[in-house]
């Protein structure tokens, strides 16, 4: 089998390029998914019979809720990849997915607490999926503090990379002890949405609007992607050749 | 530097390389202790923030011992967590200005074994005293006498998980200026199930109910940390040191 796709992978210009001609791609497609989701979700989805048209949140809610882990998957996955085969792309892919996963986090609490107003009744709930989510979100803020106190680019990236790796041994840990913990102080709380039984007039649009944000994570990773490698190799010869194209 | 002089020769021992690694581990951990026990004003500080910090909750919340029962578990853990923070920050920072722990990476004794030998210290001198003093802070926040040798018990396993997750953050943050806030902001949140089963135990055996399964899962939590932490706080070393 021939490898020389993958290790070219390793080297900025090709990778630049990739990102540069991937983006616009990614891009509409999220586009497109996302606007049948959002049609599908709004208007063809009939209204839930307990929670009424409130609960077509959950269409911006349950997609935030998933990328919020799938990206810190992904930076963990970069960040370990890059520490083990000492692969600079791979630091600078795991730098750029830190802030996206941050807003994805933060958007997911904010949508999940505008969702808890109507339903529970109460802006926030220990719950402890509301909690393991805010939690994530110290994760990804310590990552990013960590990153932003370094000065020197490599060590920023391998210190970092540890702590990903270290955040992602954990998360599991932490979120069945908030599990736990809640289950013992605490009422259970109705979650609906556990329910297994969703029609599929609801269910489908759910899934198309979670591929759309999954494409539109890719997207917006390969443009900050391209913005990253531009910063890390601004004195390389190969830049001012490809900004002239 | 006298305090260095004290040491020198089990150093030396390290660095001709004819030292055992568990020797090499023994000598760090006596060095460590030595060295701690000449300045006993900074031995004592993370014990008088925790003594303050519990003190605080009365003023503040009430003095009715009813009352200041059921928030007890939590002011203890939470007391605990911090004091185990403060004296976190010099657990490397000394020996990484002077050059000790470059010497520690040379030497050819495996660091993630040394490194564990610090944090090991760490423990001996806030952890185990820690578990010692919760009692005496614990019945004046209105725990029944007979539930003290139990918080002694959770205390001092969770501390374990607490200093080994605190060695990977202060492996992390070497060679940071002013890394205290940051330090916080790496290890609180991997702190949270030693917090969540820590508290837990400790309101059980407050109850006087058998608070074995959250001490187990205390104890699986230090463990777990026994066998990855100092292997990810050694390499936060060497990064610090390239």
């Amino acid at each position: 089998m021939n490898w020389t796709w993958f290790h070219r992978l390793g080297s900025p210009p090709y990778v630049y390029g990739l990102a540069r001609r991937l983006t616009p791609w990614f891009g509409w497609l999220s586009g497109l998914s996302m606007l049948a989701g959002l049609y599908g979700g709004l208007v063809v989805a009939p209204a839930d019979y307990q929670q009424g048209e409130g609960f077509r949140i959950i269409y911006v809610h349950a997609p935030t809720a998933w990328m919020s882990l799938m990206v810190y998957t992904t930076m963990a996955a970069a960040a370990a990849v890059g520490l083990i085969w000492r692969i600079k792309v791979a630091h600078a892919v795991a730098a750029s997915c830190a802030p996206v996963g941050a807003s994805f986090t933060f958007a997911a609490l904010a949508t999940g607490s505008l969702y808890g107003a109507p339903m529970w009744g109460t802006w926030w709930q220990w719950d402890p999926r509301l909690t393991s989510e805010l939690i994530l979100l110290f994760l990804y803020l310590g990552y990013m503090g960590l990153r932003g106190s370094i000065d020197d680019s490599q060590r920023a990236d391998r210190a970092s990379a540890v702590l990903a790796v270290v955040g992602v041994v954990n998360v599991p840990i932490i979120h069945y002890s908030v599990t736990w913990w809640n289950s013992l102080h605490q009422a259970p709380t109705v979650m609906r949405f556990g329910k297994p039984a969703m029609p599929g007039a609801m269910l489908a649009p759910l899934l198309i609007m979670l591929l759309a944000f999954t494409l539109f994570f890719v997207a917006l990773l390969l443009v900050r992607l391209r913005a990253e490698i531009l910063n890390r190799e601004r004195t390389a010869s190969w830049i001012p050749e490809v900004l002239r194209s | 530097m006298s305090s260095h002089a004290a040491t020198l020769a089990g150093e030396r021992r390290i660095a001709a390389g004819n030292a055992s690694a568990a020797d090499a581990g023994r000598l760090v951990l006596l060095r460590d202790l030595k060295l701690a026990f000449r300045r006993p004003g900074q031995l004592i500080q993370p014990l008088a923030f925790f003594a303050i910090v519990t003190t605080l909750f009365p003023l503040a919340v009430s003095p009715e011992l009813s009352r200041l029962r059921a928030v007890a578990p939590g002011v203890l853990w939470v007391a605990a967590l911090l004091a185990s923070l403060l004296a976190l920050e010099s657990l490397f920072r000394d020996d990484a200005y002077d050059g000790t722990l470059e010497q520690y990476a040379l030497s050819g004794q495996p660091l993630t074994w040394l490194v564990f030998a610090k944090t090991a210290t760490h423990w001996l001198l806030t952890g185990l005293p820690l578990a010692l003093l919760a009692p005496l802070a614990a019945l004046s926040l209105g725990a029944p006498p007979q539930s003290l040798g139990g918080i002694v018990i959770c205390v001092g396993v969770g501390t374990v998980a607490l200093s080994l997750i605190g060695s990977v953050g202060a492996a992390l943050t070497l060679g940071i200026r002013r890394s205290g806030v940051l330090l916080a902001l790496l290890t609180l949140p991997l702190s949270l199930p030693v917090l969540i089963f820590g508290a837990r135990a400790t309101e059980l055996a407050m109850r006087g109910d058998s608070f074995v399964a959250p001490l187990e899962l205390l104890g699986a939590l230090a463990v777990l940390g026994i066998t990855l932490a100092p292997l990810a706080a050694a390499a936060g070393v060497r990064i610090s040191l390239e």
